[in-house]
């Protein structure tokens, strides 16, 4: 399993051929209490750094971007249904949708773990 | 992750996507601009507040929370520091006619002590402010939005006759107290507040400094404005927190707080292009007023009065979950734009979207079926009356 970041604060974590996609902690923070979530459906197609979902704060509006391409496996309706889950577990619970990744070599272009926090504490 | 909108109580610069830290596209565009501080600017980062720009100043738009802070103003009392607001006492010889030219209030019979909502107008009866004036004795205490004070302080001084001097208290920091245990908190620290009506004011004194205290806000809920010496605010911040049932609150939940309950926010709800009677404000405007005119304006509002604007602010309930933001189109049902929306967010109190803006008059009737359009996606929305959550005003003999 790894671990990794893009600069607009989406996290991936892949398993295998699967990566699950969300916002990072800082992101949810930066975003304050949020309010509305949508989700990708499955076996939407997306390429990198396509708009892939929504997420809302009582004050901002932003679109979470796909930090890689592949087919929708699972959007999570949790968030959907509870959209405090990104703000109380955003790394985890709290994670938007899954795809089957398409080119495996793109993660290579992402930050890791130690790096993103590093370069967020510099934000 | 890319923040696309940032809505609600936000100057040019948040209104074009003032990003959190780092974003290199963000702000682009804009003019950085050197910031000022408020008096309490180390009180509210050592409270945890997350500071934004907002009228040229870095100001508190969140302590834990928008939404906790605004429940906690509903249920009990939040302490805004509101002190990029312009604190302006305006005297001269006859400054009640003086001020009767540039806005539709009838200062001449009004009583000491007791503010009144105003607006200051331009020659198109177009909104340059929105304010509170209340006389004092000779001279008139007038307190006008942050981003617009050095705006209306120069309209002013132009239009305005010579003898008549505008003085912008710069020396003063205005703090709000607002909700249901508001009086009961203040009136523990500053015996005497309590038996002010809404819409009264008066002088008191506190730790041998003045204040001037009035019994409004802008959240629909009870509560206080207290204009006090910017180097003794920290001191009462800190003696009004010290109560248990007082939290400061941001800027964030102020925004959600008076859209809940419909009231209108200079720069989004009311501008140049916006009139009082388009804004549904004509309670500003008395029978003497409309009656003899003589204000900036005065032929095209009082036209407005008789026969109706063309369009109308309203307010909006929104189908689904997900907020319409300012800027999102109004459409009929045959999609012609007939709209826009001009603030909209989610609120706290009613867990669901509200939204406030212009439609054409025909469709302001309230029930209207209409679609909102924000970012290609469409939204079924009905015309709704205001205010979304019951103003708890504390009106005498009420």
């Amino acid at each position: 399993m790894s671990l990794y970041f893009t600069k607009e604060h989406e996290w991936v974590r892949v398993e295998g051929d699967t990566a699950t996609v969300g916002i990072s902690d800082h992101a949810q923070e930066q975003l304050g209490d949020i309010v509305f979530a949508e989700v990708p459906e499955t076996g939407k197609r997306l390429s990198k750094g396509q708009e892939a979902a929504v997420v809302e704060s009582v004050k901002a509006a932003s679109d979470v971007y796909s930090p890689v391409s592949g087919e929708v496996v699972d959007g999570n309706s949790k968030v959907a249904d509870d959209p405090s889950i990104v703000n109380s577990d955003p790394e985890g619970e709290g994670w938007f949708f899954k795809l089957k990744l398409n080119n495996p070599g793109e993660l290579d272009g992402l930050m890791d773990e130690a790096a993103y926090r590093e370069w967020v504490k510099t934000l | 992750m890319n923040r696309e909108t940032h809505n609600g109580p936000t100057d040019d610069t948040q209104a074009r996507g003032t990003p959190y830290s780092g974003d290199p596209e963000g702000g682009a565009g804009a003019e950085p601009q050197p910031l000022d501080k408020l008096p309490l600017d180390a009180w509210h980062r050592q409270r945890g507040a997350r500071m934004v720009p907002f009228a040229g100043y870095e100001m508190p738009v969140q302590y834990e929370g928008i939404i906790a802070e605004h429940l906690w103003t509903r249920e009990n009392a939040g302490l805004f520091d509101v002190s990029h607001m312009g604190q302006l006492l305006i005297h001269g010889h006859g400054v009640d006619i003086a001020l009767e030219k540039l806005m539709p209030g009838d200062f001449q019979s009004a009583q000491d002590m007791k503010p009144k909502y105003s607006l200051l107008l331009d020659e198109d009866g177009g909104i340059i402010d929105d304010l509170m004036a209340t006389r004092r004795g000779e001279d008139f205490y007038v307190v006008v939005n942050g981003a617009t004070k050095h705006g209306d302080i120069a309209d002013m001084e132009r239009r305005l006759p010579g003898d008549i001097v505008v003085d912008y208290m710069k020396e003063q920091a205005l703090l709000a107290l607002q909700g249901p245990r508001a009086a009961e908190v203040l009136e523990t620290i500053i015996p005497g507040v309590a038996d002010l009506g809404f819409m009264e004011a008066g002088p008191y004194h506190w730790n041998g400094r003045n204040l001037w205290i009035s019994r409004s806000g802008y959240t629909g809920e009870d509560g206080f404005e207290i204009s006090v010496p910017a180097s003794a605010a920290a001191q009462l911040a800190d003696a009004i927190t010290a109560h248990e049932l007082v939290k400061p609150i941001g800027l964030g939940a102020r925004d959600s707080l008076r859209l809940e309950a419909g009231l209108p926010l200079y720069g989004h709800d009311l501008d140049h292009k916006t009139t009082p009677v388009m804004a549904g404000l004509t309670f500003a405007i008395n029978k003497r007023r409309r009656a003899e005119g003589g204000f900036a304006g005065a032929m095209r509002i009082m036209a407005e009065l008789q026969n109706g604007p063309i369009e109308k602010r309203v307010g909006f309930d929104v189908d689904g979950r997900q907020p319409v933001r300012e800027g999102t189109l109004v459409l009929d049902g045959e999609g012609n734009e007939v709209g826009r929306i001009t603030s909209g967010g989610f609120s706290p109190s009613l867990q669901r979207p509200v939204a406030m803006g212009y439609v054409a008059a025909p469709l302001a009737e309230v029930g209207t079926a209409l679609k909102l359009e924000q970012r290609g996606k469409l939204f079924d929305a009905k015309v709704a009356a205001m205010p979304f959550v019951p103003h708890r005003y504390h009106r005498k003999g009420a």
